[in-house]
Parts: C-alpha cells; sequence; structure tokens
C-alpha cells in the first residue's frame, strides 16, 4: 500500500467511548472541600486562594490544612524572623515570610519572577494572594495549623495571623477525608 | 426582552475568582426568589455563572453579551 492509498481516518480502528448523555449524569456530590496546603510558593498559593474562596462562594464549607511551607505564608506581616533556637532562625531567614514575599517554584530569579507575576495579575484584574486570603476569612474558610511544622519550625500563635482553628494533626485531616470530602495537595 | 433588576455587581475588570465571589455576597445579601444582575468582562464568566448556578440551585434566568461585557441575571432560589 503507498501511503496516498492508507486511509486517513482512523474512524472505526480506536475505540470510542459511548455518546455522552444528553444530561450529566448526577454525580456524587460533596458540599466540603479539604486543601493540604504544603507547597507555600507564590503561584501554589494563589491557586489554593482561587479555589478555596470559588469554592466557598459556591456554598461548600472549605478547610485548608497548613503544613510545611505552607506556614510561611500565613505568618504575620510585620514579623520577620521566627523560631526559637538558630536552625528555625535560619528557615525564615532563607525563606521571607508573609504572603507578600512568597517565592515561585521556578523563574523567582531573586523575586524578579514574582515581581512580573503580581504585575501581570494586577494588568489582567487578578486579585493578589494577600487580597484573596481577605476574602477567604470573610468567607469563613477554615485554617488549620499542623502542629507537628509549628513545633519542629518553632512558630508560636503570635507570630501567625489572627483568626486560625486550633492546630490539629494528620488523623484530623484523614477523618475528613474519610467521610468522603475531596482533598488536594497543593 | 431585557429583564429590569434592582440589584446589581459590577465585576467588570475583575479575573476568576473575583465575579463569583463577589455574585455569592450579593445574592446573600438579597431575598428569595429576588432578582440579581452581574455585568462581567471576564471571558470565562460565561462557563462559570453556568456552573455555579448548578451548583449553587440559584436560578440563570438571562446571559448576554454586548460590546465585551457579558451580563447575566440570577434568582436567589
Amino acid at each position: 500500500m503507498t501511503i496516498a492509498e492508507r486511509p486517513t481516518t482512523t474512524e472505526g480502528a480506536i475505540p470510542q467511548p459511548e455518546a455522552a448523555p444528553a444530561e450529566p449524569r448526577a454525580p456524587a456530590r460533596s458540599d466540603e472541600l479539604l486543601i493540604i496546603f504544603e507547597s507555600g510558593d507564590l503561584e501554589r498559593t494563589w491557586g489554593t486562594l482561587i479555589l478555596a474562596t470559588s469554592a466557598a462562594a459556591s456554598g461548600m464549607r472549605v478547610s485548608i490544612f497548613l503544613t510545611f511551607w505552607g506556614f510561611y505564608p500565613l505568618v504575620k506581616p510585620g514579623v520577620r524572623i521566627t523560631g526559637e533556637n538558630w536552625m528555625q532562625k535560619m528557615l525564615s531567614v532563607l525563606n521571607r515570610p508573609g504572603i507578600d514575599h512568597l517565592r515561585m517554584s521556578r523563574l523567582n530569579f531573586a523575586g524578579m519572577g514574582p515581581w512580573m507575576a503580581k504585575r501581570l495579575a494586577r494588568q489582567h484584574g487578578v486579585a493578589s494572594p494577600g487580597e484573596l486570603l481577605e476574602v477567604a476569612r470573610a468567607m469563613g474558610v477554615r485554617l488549620i495549623p499542623c502542629q507537628m511544622t509549628m513545633d519542629m519550625f518553632g512558630l508560636s500563635r503570635d507570630d501567625l495571623i489572627d483568626g486560625l482553628e486550633e492546630p490539629a494533626g494528620a488523623a484530623t485531616v484523614l477523618e475528613q477525608i474519610a467521610h468522603g470530602t475531596p482533598a488536594l495537595f497543593i | 426582552m431585557t429583564v429590569q433588576t434592582t440589584h446589581r455587581v459590577d465585576a467588570r475588570g475583575l479575573a476568576c475568582p473575583m465575579p463569583i465571589v463577589k455574585t455569592a455576597q450579593a445574592i446573600a445579601g438579597i431575598g428569595s426568589g429576588e432578582l440579581l444582575e452581574v455585568l462581567a468582562t471576564d471571558p470565562g464568566s460565561t462557563k462559570d455563572f453556568v456552573a455555579w448556578s448548578r451548583t449553587t440551585g440559584h436560578e440563570l434566568v438571562e446571559q448576554s453579551v454586548e460590546d465585551g461585557v457579558y451580563r447575566f441575571v440570577l434568582r436567589r432560589k
């Protein structure tokens, strides 16, 4: 068979999915959302807060479990150094806390990347992470600190913004998942 | 025919998720059965408002676009 004789379509060769039903099937519904926020990166903080605020606006009960790097965005704006011993302090020195000082996971370029991303966001009417955090709190999104991370990083409740839930651990998160709450790890 | 409304959200110039957030906040402040008009310029809002109305149960009564401004009319459930 020459190339010209080859069939030009693969129709029939690949199993096609059944035609979609006219009406979307009623899926299992959840009115809760859990986000395990671990990265603390600028772009992932943005994504986390956009999802959290949209879910809250859709009537969902939203919890964000803060762990590891996910804590630093929620350190109070005025607090520069956190921790008690030199290693804990070094973490906050090398990873400047605060929602206005987040780094990007790539193309950070010593802050040039975030500066450009924020500028582009402003030009396109995208709310900043700080603004979205305020919206999330106003809409009742629950922020649950991980007790283990707080201990390990030497973070106190006074270092963190007001209005957080009582610190908890993995079992608290897993109880929600066990009851069917969809969970995202960001 | 254009439905007349008394409550309005102006989300022009705002990107996702603010049109939906502002709409959710505004609809919480009106009575059941009342209408809310939303103006937006985010092209994604045409899909988002349909999805949001399905998720929340607030009826999307009308949807139109004129000069790049999307207009949605929602009825609070």
